[in-house]
C-alpha cells in the first residue's frame, strides 16, 4: 500500500476537561477518498481542525509526506499542500466570486510583497482562479459578489477557493450541506474526479453520497474511532449500527 | 481595479485644480492653513491603510508622525541647513523602522487589545521625548534651518517660501495618494483587504497573516512619518504634543469623518476636520466642547462619514456591497 | 538608602497601585460584561476629583463631599448609559472609541467652564492629617494609609460580590451573551445600566480619594486612563483579579522607576507591558 500523504497518530484535543478528539489515528492516501462519519459532536470537525492547523493538538502527531508537521502553523500547512473547506461558509462576502478564488490562488504567488505589480495582471493566478471556479461549477458566475450568491453557490465557492490553492490534500467539512439535489450530484462527481490524484478526506452527513464515493470510511463517536475500513465493512459493522440506531432513538424521544 | 465613478473623478479633478490654483489668490495665512490640511491628509491616508484597508484600528498613529518630526530636527545640524534628499528618506525610514519594531509587539494582540496597546506604545514614545533630555523634554526643540532642496549646487525650491512649500506638500500628497492606489491594486494590497474582510480565511488559505499586517503597519508608519517630517518643516518646531494621544484620536477622526476604506475620504476628512477646528476656535475659547459634541453626533447618526454621503448621492439610497467602496480608491 | 526609605516607597507603590486598581477594575468590568471600550472612564476620575474639591469646599467635609459625589456620579453614569452607551453595544469598537473620545473633549471643556483651569488643593480631613514617624526624620502620612485601607475594603467587597452574588456569577462566567442572560430571567438592560454606573462611580471615587494627595488639575483623567489600559492589558480583559495584580505591578514599577531612573520612569510601565505582551499576549489572567 502507498505511503500516507497526511496522517494523524494518536491525535487528541481537550477542551477543558472534555476530550473532543481522543487518540484518533487516520491515514489519507493519494487517489483515495476517505469519508469520516459520525453523529453530531463525534469530533469530526475538530479532527479536521487538528489536521489543518486551525487548532493545536493536545497530544499526538500529524505527519505530511513523512514529515512531522504537528507544530506548524495553519498557513505553513496550507502552503505545503493541505487545503481545507469549512462547514460554516467562510468566504470573503464583499468580494466577487472570482476575487475570492484569485486571492486563494495568489497565496501561492512567489513574490507576494511586490507592491508595484497589478494583482489582476498575474495571468497564472487569474487562470488558476478561473479553473477553480469552473471545476466547482461556478463558471460564468465569477463577477457576482459572493454575498449575493445563493447558499448552494456559496458552498461551491467554498470548495473552489480550496481548489484554487492547488492542494495535494483536501479536507472537506460537509461540502454538500445545504446544496440542492442537482448541485449535490455535480459535487459528488467532482469529488470522485478529485480523488483520482488527491488525497481527499470528506466529513459528510449524507449517507447515500458517502457510500457512493468513499474508498474508505472511518466512523467516529465521542471523539474516538469506532470503526474504520472499506464501505462494505462499515455497512456490516454492528458497532456502527448501534451508534446510529442510538442516535435515532434519541432523536425520536 | 475599477476606475473611480465619473462624478467622483470630476469632483476630484476640480478639487485638485482648486488646490493647485489656490495660492495665486490668497494670503499667506490661508496658504499655510491649506498646507497644514494637506499634511494632515497625508497622515490620515496613512492611517486609513491600517484602519480602512487592513482592519487594524490603531489608536497610536501619532507616534510615527512624531518620531519622524523629531528625527528631522535631531539629525539636522544646529547651525546650517540639512539636505532634503538626506533628511526626508532618513526620517521616513526611522518612522517605518519604529513602526516595524512596535508592530512586532502590538500585532500579537487583536481587537480591543490592539486599540489599547497601540495607544500605550504611543504613550511610551511620548514619555520618551517628554521625560528625557532627547529633543528638549516637554518644552520641545526648534528646527533652526529648514532642509534644502539642492541639486548640483542649485537650489530647486525653498521650503522656507510659503508657496514653494505649499506646492511641495501638494505634490507629495498626490504622490502618496497614487502610491496607495497602486499598492491597493498589488497582490500585497489585495491581501491587506482580504485580511480586513476575513482574517481567519486568509490564514487558512496559506497567508502568513502576521507578516502581512506587519508590512501594512510598517508602510503606514513610514507614510505617517512623511507627514510628521513635513509638519516639522512647516512649523520649525517640535514638542511632545505632536505625538500625544489627542493627535492619534484626531487623525482617526479625520479618517472616519471622511469615510474609511476610501482614499479620498481621509483627504476630505482632513479638510473638514481642520476647517471645523478653525471655525469653532474662532467662535469660542471653549471650542473643544463643540468639537466633542460634533464627534458624538457623527458617530451616533453618521458613522459612514462623508464618503457615505457621496455614495448615497450616487446610488440614491440603494445600499451597495462593501466591495464597491473598497475597490475604487 | 536605608530601610525606612524602602518602606515608604513600598507603601507608596501599594497605595498608587490600589488606587489604579479602583479605576481599572471598573474599566475591565464594563468591557468584560458589556463589551464596551470607554475612553471617558478617565474623565470620571477627573470629575470625581473636581467634585471632591468643590463639594468639600461647599460642605466643609471631605466625607460628606465623597458621599454626595458618589451619588452624583452614579446618577451621571445612569444618565450617560441611558442616553449614549446603550446605543453602542452593537457598534464596532472603533465607533465606541471615537464617541468616548468626543466625550473626553466635552468633559474636559465643561470642567474648564465650571471649575476653571487652575490647579487646586483639597485639604486632608483634620483627624487623618498627621504622619506616623518612622525614624528621626522620616514619617509616613496617615491619609495615604487610609487610601490603601479603603481600596482594600472595596477590593474585598468586590471579591465577595463576584464570588457570592448571581450577577457576580455571570461576570465570572464571562457572560456577555444577552440572550442567554435573558433566558435566565435576568433584566439585562437594568444590569448593564447598574454595572456601568458602578464602574463610573468606582473611577470617580478613586479620583475623590486621590484628590487630597495628588491635587486637582486639568487633564488628570487622561494619564490615569492610559495607565488603566495598561493595567487591563497586563491583567487580561474582564479579569478583576488580573487588574489587581497588574495595578500593583504598575504601582511598583512606576514608584521605584521614579526613585532609580527618574528620566525613564514614564517609560518603565510601558516596558513592563511590552515584556508581558511578549510572554502572554492575552494578559496574565485571561480566561481561556
Amino acid at each position: 500500500m502507498a505511503e500516507a500523504l497526511l496522517s494523524a497518530a494518536g491525535a487528541t484535543r481537550h477542551f477543558g476537561g472534555l476530550a473532543a478528539v481522543n487518540n484518533v489515528s487516520i491515514e489519507l492516501q493519494r487517489g483515495q477518498l476517505h469519508a469520516v462519519l459520525g453523529p453530531n459532536g463525534a469530533g469530526k470537525s475538530t479532527l479536521i481542525n487538528l489536521l489543518s492547523g486551525d487548532l493545536p493538538l493536545s497530544a499526538g502527531t500529524i505527519r505530511y509526506k513523512g514529515r512531522d508537521i504537528s507544530a506548524l502553523s495553519m498557513d505553513r500547512r496550507s502552503r505545503m499542500g493541505v487545503g481545507r473547506s469549512y462547514q460554516k461558509t467562510n468566504i470573503f462576502p464583499s468580494f466577487t466570486a472570482f476575487e475570492n478564488c484569485r486571492l486563494a490562488a495568489q497565496s501561492r504567488d512567489a513574490r507576494p510583497f511586490n507592491i508595484f505589480a497589478n494583482a489582476l495582471h498575474n495571468r497564472a493566478v487569474s487562470a488558476a482562479a478561473e479553473r477553480a471556479l469552473e471545476q466547482a461549477g461556478l463558471a460564468g458566475r465569477g463577477e457576482i459578489v459572493a454575498a449575493t450568491l445563493s447558499h448552494g453557490e456559496q458552498r461551491q465557492l467554498e470548495i473552489a477557493m480550496v481548489l484554487a490553492t492547488d492542494p495535494d490534500v483536501l479536507l472537506l467539512d460537509e461540502p454538500l450541506a445545504g446544496m440542492g439535489a442537482e448541485e449535490s450530484a455535480r459535487m459528488v462527481e467532482l469529488l470522485r474526479k478529485l480523488a483520482a490524484d488527491h488525497a481527499v478526506m470528506l466529513v459528510e452527513h449524507d449517507m447515500d453520497a458517502v457510500f457512493a464515493v468513499a474508498d474508505r470510511i472511518t466512523v467516529m463517536a465521542n471523539g474516538q474511532v469506532l470503526e474504520s475500513g472499506l464501505p462494505e465493512q462499515i455497512r456490516a459493522s454492528a458497532a456502527v449500527k448501534q451508534v446510529y440506531l442510538g442516535e435515532d432513538e434519541e432523536r425520536h424521544v | 481595479m475599477t476606475p473611480l465613478p465619473k462624478t467622483l473623478q470630476a469632483t476630484f479633478l476640480a478639487s485638485a485644480l482648486a488646490i493647485a490654483l489656490f495660492p495665486l489668490a490668497n494670503s499667506p495665512f490661508y496658504i499655510e492653513l491649506v498646507t497644514k490640511i494637506m499634511i494632515m491628509a497625508i497622515f490620515a491616508m496613512s492611517l486609513d491603510l491600517l484602519v480602512g484597508y487592513t482592519g487594524l484600528v490603531s489608536f497610536g498613529h501619532a507616534a510615527y508622525f512624531g518620531i519622524a518630526a523629531y528625527a528631522v530636527v535631531l539629525i539636522s545640524p544646529k547651525y546650517e541647513a540639512a539636505s532634503l534628499w538626506l533628511t526626508l528618506p532618513a526620517s521616513v525610514l526611522i518612522a517605518a523602522a519604529s513602526a516595524f519594531v512596535i508592530g512586532l509587539f502590538v500585532l500579537r494582540t487583536k481587537g480591543i487589545y490592539f486599540i489599547m496597546v497601540t495607544l500605550a506604545f504611543a504613550q511610551m514614545v511620548y514619555f520618551l521625548f517628554h521625560d528625557t533630555g532627547l529633543g528638549g523634554g516637554s518644552d520641545g526643540t526648534y528646527l533652526n534651518f529648514k532642509p534644502e532642496a539642492k541639486l548640483a549646487g542649485y537650489t530647486l525650491f525653498d521650503l522656507g517660501n510659503t508657496r514653494h512649500f505649499y506646492y511641495f506638500v501638494f505634490a507629495l500628497m498626490l504622490l502618496v495618494y497614487l502610491f496607495l492606489r497602486r499598492l491597493l491594486q498589488s497582490p500585497l494590497g489585495r491581501a491587506f483587504i482580504g485580511i480586513k474582510v476575513n482574517e481567519h480565511r486568509m490564514w487558512s488559505l496559506g497567508y502568513p497573516v502576521l507578516r502581512y499586517k506587519l508590512a501594512s503597519f510598517t508602510i503606514a508608519g513610514g507614510l505617517g512619518g512623511l507627514a510628521g517630517y513635513l509638519a516639522a518643516c512647516q512649523f520649525g518646531f517640535v514638542n511632545p504634543e505632536i505625538l500625544s494621544w489627542h493627535q492619534s484620536g484626531n487623525v482617526l477622526l479625520m479618517v472616519i469623518l471622511g469615510g474609511m476604506g476610501t482614499l479620498y475620504g481621509p483627504i476630505a476628512g482632513a479638510f473638514a476636520f481642520v476647517m471645523m477646528q478653525e471655525y469653532f476656535s474662532a467662535l469660542t475659547k471653549h471650542w473643544q466642547l463643540l468639537m466633542g459634541g460634533l464627534i458624538v453626533l457623527v458617530v451616533l447618526f453618521f458613522p459612514g462619514g462623508l464618503a457615505s454621503l457621496a455614495d448615497r448621492f450616487k446610488t440614491r439610497g440603494v445600499k451597495k456591497p462593501v466591495v464597491a467602496e473598497a475597490k475604487h480608491g | 538608602m536605608d530601610a525606612s526609605v524602602y518602606l515608604i516607597q513600598i507603601l507608596n507603590s501599594i497605595q498608587y497601585g490600589l488606587l489604579l486598581f479602583l479605576v481599572a477594575s471598573g474599566l475591565t468590568l464594563i468591557f468584560g460584561i458589556m463589551g464596551i471600550i470607554n475612553l471617558a472612564h478617565g474623565s470620571f476620575y477627573m470629575i470625581g476629583a473636581y467634585m471632591a474639591f468643590s463639594l468639600s469646599a461647599l460642605t466643609g467635609n471631605l466625607f460628606l463631599a465623597i458621599l454626595l459625589g458618589i451619588i452624583l456620579s452614579v446618577i451621571l453614569g445612569i444618565v450617560l448609559e441611558w442616553l449614549l452607551f446603550s446605543r453602542l453595544y452593537r457598534r464596532e469598537h472603533l465607533e465606541q472609541v471615537l464617541l468616548t473620545f468626543g466625550l473626553i473633549l466635552i468633559f474636559e471643556e465643561l470642567r474648564s467652564i465650571i471649575a476653571g483651569d487652575d490647579v487646586h488643593g483639597v485639604p486632608i480631613p483634620a483627624f487623618l492629617n498627621y504622619s506616623i514617624p518612622l525614624t528621626e526624620n522620616q514619617s509616613y502620612p496617615v491619609y495615604r494609609l487610609f487610601i490603601s485601607g479603603v481600596c482594600l475594603l472595596i477590593a474585598g467587597a468586590m471579591y465577595l460580590f463576584i464570588q457570592r452574588t448571581r450577577l457576580g456569577m455571570m461576570i465570572r462566567a464571562g457572560n456577555t451573551n444577552r440572550e442567554m442572560a435573558q433566558s435566565l430571567g435576568v433584566n439585562i438592560n437594568l444590569i448593564y445600566r447598574l454595572v456601568f454606573a458602578l464602574g463610573m462611580a468606582l473611577a470617580a471615587f478613586a479620583g475623590m480619594l486621590a484628590a487630597p494627595v495628588s491635587s486637582v488639575f486639568p487633564g488628570m483623567g487622561n494619564q490615569v486612563l492610559i495607565l488603566s489600559f495598561v493595567v487591563v492589558v497586563i491583567g487580561g480583559i474582564g479579569s478583576v483579579w488580573g487588574a489587581l495584580v497588574a495595578a500593583l505591578l504598575i504601582g511598583f514599577a512606576d514608584t521605584f522607576g521614579k526613585v532609580f531612573v527618574p528620566d525613564y520612569a514614564g517609560i518603565a510601565v510601558y516596558l513592563l507591558m511590552a515584556a508581558i505582551l511578549l510572554w502572554r499576549p492575552e494578559g496574565l489572567f485571561r480566561r481561556a
